[in-house]
């Protein structure tokens, strides 16, 4: 089992070459931008050192392997008497009290002292892709169903809103359940196509489904307005109250009805606490589903269709509620997005999105909620936290990616959380 | 009503391209019996199954299922999961649970089309108005009972996919019983069993029939169980039915050895056999 010293070194001094290869686009060249315009500069250094730091760091991971190794082999019972069942349990507590604790925070950080206008607006961010990440979860974590083009739920709640606010005049919590409504219609209707399709071929056709509306978007100019988007859509009010500075006609101003004196502040740390109430209502409503019939045959979908239909579930029934749901909270957090930023337009609603959202589920632990949340703080703010590695911040980002994915393959929560026990009910019946 | 049989099966046909799998095959399936469908492998038990429980569409055939009090069904014109919402349940020859749902949830998963319809497509079941908690509570007291007559209450918030063999087929069997069916259709639910929980199944199917007077259809390939709780007995050899009868009719019966043991002189070729290889020897000639 224990490699040799040897073993180590020729592994570390492999892995370092193959580091250095690596680091010579991705370290060594670097682009600077002069009078002559854009110029590729070299540091042959720099690729020098990341190959000696993976070689060193992979030589001293390899001895702390083998020493935990031993040291595990010296006490065997342990792991092997560890029951399945009680592990469960402690897992179900333990995000039982993380969920509380990330809420009541949640709440609280917009009235913390520390909390200025880049926490607000990071944490609203944030809020937005677990909002996202709620939506698929219940397509791909609950159902079962790979969605490769859920962006197309979030750029349709996005320009439903931004369309009817500057042609109808709608506001914000007129067209907020439109949107969910409309980008759940589309759900259901990009159900429709892919009820025979699974694996890769399921994939592949949502993947379709993100682009076509991106382009669909991006070329029905006397519509979307095409590649310049659509500005100027109204900003989200409290019971008729504006939070700008000079509110628009037929609304009054937030700090002229308080008097409170005008703070940009306000407005973020509103649109915050908006986009906080509509991930806390989502939570709450997946976690009532998952425990009612629907949400039960949707997961009983992903365990086994021909099981599901042997027992009476119409699977059609429940492929095309899982993608309306899933599609519904796409379309919420499109709205949000759009009412957040004042402005749309295609670029927002790339494939990118949809691999992020994507890997924000995968990361947390497929079907779990609170899996999503640390996911999506995960992803918005490391590459956050990550802009004092400047230039190597996606590098990092994508170390950090494998490490978790090394370690946790299953997601950070991959244990699934029972909806009922019976141990828990009342002995009265049968 | 009384006279009409619960399951009647007559001339069942299955084609696939060429081959045909089943060939017009009649068969009944009585209320309070239990009726075995036996056959070496790749006879065609299966496929009668699939066709019966709506998986295949069969070629030709009339499925009709007498529901007490209720006017009589034709199974193959419903759409596959229509068919258990009218009473006829299957379990599954390898086994098919819901793995990474607990044992309860199986059970419950099985109770969907009824809690369905009380949780008014979840709009009641979301505000938790009290028709519903009424109807759910009653769904796990249905569950709670099944887990306790399959002796399952230890395991019943494991895995089912952590389970052994043995004991998921306990579950599979009250996942089929949770949807209240006329008819419990069991595909080889011995496989795998050793012979004292085969024993135990032998009592409990028994159990269940004198308990709740459904009828059981049973494909099994272990003989002791077969003869021990059988009622009738159909036997199948390549798609057709070659006997039917009582356990005693059945183990005399000349084909049905023949079926099972082959033909007593194995040194003669049979006479197709003999006659393509004079053929193909005259050809060569």
């Amino acid at each position: 089992m224990a490699h040799s010293i040897q073993d180590h070194l020729k592994g570390s001094i492999i892995a370092g070459l193959l580091a250095m290869v690596l680091a010579v686009p991705f370290i060594g060249l670097y682009t600077v931008s002069t009078d002559q315009g854009l110029v590729v500069e070299q540091r042959w250094p720099w690729v020098f050192w990341s190959g000696l730091i993976v070689s060193v760091g992979s030589f001293l991971m390899g001895l702390a392997r083998d020493l935990l190794a031993a040291r595990r082999a010296a006490k065997p019972k342990l792991a092997a008497s560890a029951k399945p069942s009680r592990d469960d349990a402690l897992t179900a507590k333990l995000s039982k009290g993380f969920a509380i604790g990330i809420t009541l925070f949640a709440i609280t950080l917009p009235f913390m002292p520390f909390s200025d206008r880049y926490i607000m607006d990071v944490g609203t961010t944030v809020l937005i892709y677990v909002l996202l990440g709620m939506g698929l979860n219940v397509t791909v974590g609950l159902a079962g169903l790979l969605d490769l083009g859920f962006v197309a739920f979030y750029a349709i709640g996005a320009y439903s809103f931004a369309i009817l606010s500057t042609t109808l005049g709608w506001g914000f919590w007129v067209c907020l359940p439109l949107s969910g409504l409309i980008a759940a219609l589309f759900g259901a209707l990009l159900s429709m196509p892919i009820l025979r399709l699974r694996g890769d071929y399921l994939a592949i056709v949502t993947l379709g489904f993100g682009e076509i509306t991106r382009i669909v978007i991006l070329n029905w100019q006397s519509f979307t307005g095409g590649p310049a988007g659509i500005s100027g859509i109204p900003r989200p009010s409290l019971f008729g109250l504006s939070f700008d500075r000079r509110p628009p006609e037929g609304l009054t101003s937030f700090h002229e009805v308080t008097g409170i004196a005008f703070a940009t502040e306000h407005r973020l740390m509103f649109l915050y606490l908006i986009a906080l109430t509509l991930v806390l209502a989502a939570a709450w409503v997946i976690k009532r589903l998952r425990a009612l019939p629907i949400g039960r045959a949707w997961e009983a979908l992903r365990e086994d269709e021909i099981a599901c239909r042997s027992l009476g579930i119409n699977p059609v029934a429940s492929k095309v509620s899982a993608y309306a749901v899933g599609g519904m909270l796409g379309g919420f957090a499109g709205c949000f997005f759009a009412a957040r930023q004042g402005f749309v337009s295609p670029e927002s609603f790339g494939f990118i999105e949809s691999a992020l959202i994507l890997a924000i589920v995968v990361l947390g632990g497929m079907g779990s909620q609170i899996g999503v949340v640390i996911a999506a703080l995960f992803i918005v703010l490391l590459p956050e936290v990550g802009r004092e590695f400047a230039d190597f911040r996606m590098i990092v980002f994508g170390i950090a990616m494998i490490a978790i994915m090394v370690w946790r393959p299953g997601g950070l929560l991959s244990q699934r959380v029972p909806t009922i026990r019976l141990s828990s009910q009342k002995g009265a019946g049968a | 009503m009384t006279d009409q049989p619960l399951l009647s099966v007559t001339g069942l046909t299955m084609r696939f391209g060429g081959l045909v799998a089943v060939d017009s095959v009649n068969l009944t399936a009585e209320t309070n019996k239990i009726t075995a469908l036996i056959g070496p492998n790749g006879a065609g038990k299966t496929t009668i199954f699939n066709c019966l429980t709506g998986f295949y569409k069969p070629t030709s055939g009339e499925l009709t299922l007498n529901r007490p009090g209720q006017s009589p069904v034709s199974l193959q014109t419903l759409a596959g999961y229509q068919v258990s919402r009218h009473g006829v349940v299957r379990t599954f020859q390898n086994i098919r649970l819901f793995p990474r749902m607990t044992v309860l949830e199986n059970l419950l998963v099985a109770q969907h089309v009824g809690l369905m319809k009380k949780a008014a497509f979840g709009v009641a079941g979301l505000i938790g108005l009290k028709g519903w908690r009424a109807a759910e509570k009653e769904a796990i007291d249905r569950a709670r009972f099944w887990i306790d007559r399959l002796d399952l209450t230890n395991v019943a918030d494991e895995e089912a996919g952590n389970l052994s063999y043995g004991v998921q087929r306990r579950v599979e069997i009250a996942r089929a019983m949770n949807t209240n069916p006329l008819l419990l259709c069991l595909d080889e639910p011995a496989a795998g069993l050793n012979p004292k929980e085969t024993g135990a199944l032998g009592d409990l199917l028994r159990g269940i029939r004198e308990q709740f007077g459904i009828g059981i259809l049973l494909i099994e390939h272990d003989m002791g169980l077969v003869m021990g709780i059988s009622d009738r007995i159909h036997v199948v050899e390549y798609g057709r039915k070659i006997a039917e009868g009582t356990p005693e009719q059945i183990r005399s019966d000349e084909r049905v050895i023949k079926a099972y043991l082959g033909e007593p002189d194995e040194e003669e070729l049979p006479a197709m056999v003999a006659e393509d290889v004079a053929g193909q020897e005259g050809g060569r000639a």
